[in-house]
């Protein structure tokens, strides 16, 4: 769970800096993104975003994200690390 | 066989940019810092990027090393985060003792996926950790090399960092006899002054010289420099050949003793000799048919 508004990341080129919030019942993942390459990569990084949140079993957030040009990594380790801050927890060991 | 370690490139932690570009300039290790190159409120962030990286960078022949925090800091949160992504060492800064060793060990057993797998470096930068190379060098199956950080050493000396390095002469020596002395390498500290090419290029050559088997790198303008020096030499790897070649002949006569220009060829010589050859081999820098 979501418990606190927490980010990680930031504007530098190849980094995107993922802000993640607490969000109501049943509002579902909300993802507000914005990108250098949106109508390329738009897509695939809102994927990308929306599995790492599914690995910590949370259902309802608000995610914003300013990328610079990240790839796959970058976006799982942020959102990653946004996640911890925020005080959630992964679901199991990987 | 030993792994070739002439270069040792710092890539820092918590900047995807240069992680994602580390495998270009084919230093034979990349070293994902989460040490120095992070700031301490960035730890966290640095392990998951790193540990991505790990999984999805492709690195190419360059080994993979993550330099971990110190042990009475965020070492194990590191391990454990660091370890399931299967780097090929781990490098543990300002070893002090052969229980540092020990407890890494422990700690990486706990949470590598496959027993074993995972390879130790200790970077010795402290009076103390120097004053143990000999214990720490000995400790446990999984060292396989000591290195020098003389940044650390002089500031706790109290010495001043000179260019040509007078002052970490007894540090250097200690590292490479103590890892000698346990059949491990020894990889000399980095020199730090990036604009001064020539400086490098004479601190390299000394440190090989000593018997250092390469150097921490900090910026990949360096690594080509440091490749020409450790690479044998073309005279070297001739004189080795002729060396290897005169052993074959006198075999081959049914004598015990084989001489090279009059001089005689004993075991040191025809194992130095074969480490040459050894290296060229792997360089491709023999030709074909020897």
């Amino acid at each position: 769970m979501v418990n606190k508004t927490a980010q990680a990341g930031t504007l530098e080129s190849n980094d995107i800096m993922i802000t993640v919030a607490p969000a109501r019942q049943c509002s579902g993942i909300v993802i507000d993104l914005e990108s250098i390459v949106l109508p390329q990569y738009g897509q695939t990084i809102r994927k990308v975003i929306l599995q790492a949140v599914q690995a910590y079993g949370i259902a309802n957030a608000y995610i914003k994200a300013i990328d610079r040009g990240a790839l796959d990594y970058t976006i799982r380790a942020r959102t990653e690390a946004a996640l911890q801050r925020s005080g959630a927890a992964k679901r199991a060991f990987r | 066989m030993k792994r070739l370690r002439r270069s040792m490139l710092f890539l820092p932690g918590n900047n995807p940019g240069m992680l994602q570009n580390g495998g270009i300039f084919a230093a034979d290790s990349v070293i994902l810092d989460l040490e120095d190159a992070v700031a301490p409120q960035e730890k966290d962030a640095a392990r998951f990027l790193v540990a991505e990286a790990l999984r999805s960078i492709d690195y190419g022949n360059s080994e993979k090393v993550v330099r971990i925090n110190p042990l009475e800091t965020f070492a194990e949160r590191d391990i454990a985060v660091i370890a399931p992504s299967r780097p090929d060492v781990i490098l543990i800064p300002k070893v002090q003792c052969s229980k540092d060793i020990e407890e890494i060990s422990k700690m990486v057993s706990r949470y590598e996926l496959l027993p074993g797998s995972i390879r130790l470096i200790a970077l010795l930068e402290t009076p103390q950790g120097i004053a143990q190379a000999h214990n720490i060098a000995g400790t446990g199956k999984r060292l396989s090399a000591l290195a020098l950080g003389a940044e650390d050493y002089t500031a706790s000396l109290g010495a001043t960092r000179s260019r040509y390095g007078e002052e970490i002469f007894f540090a250097r020596m200690m590292v490479i006899n103590a890892a000698a002395a346990a059949s491990i390498q020894s990889i000399d500290t980095p020199f730090t002054d990036v604009d001064d090419i020539d400086g490098l290029q004479q601190d390299t050559v000394l440190a090989k010289k000593l018997g250092f088997k390469g150097k921490l790198v900090i910026n990949p303008r360096q690594i080509d420099v440091i490749h020409e020096v450790f690479n044998p030499s073309n005279g070297e790897i001739s004189w080795a050949v002729r060396v290897l070649e005169a052993i074959r002949q006198a075999e081959a006569e049914g004598s015990g003793v084989a001489s090279l220009q009059g001089k005689m060829i004993d075991a040191p010589i025809v194992s130095r000799a074969e480490q040459i050859v050894h290296l060229a081999r792997r360089l491709g820098l023999l030709k074909e048919g020897f």
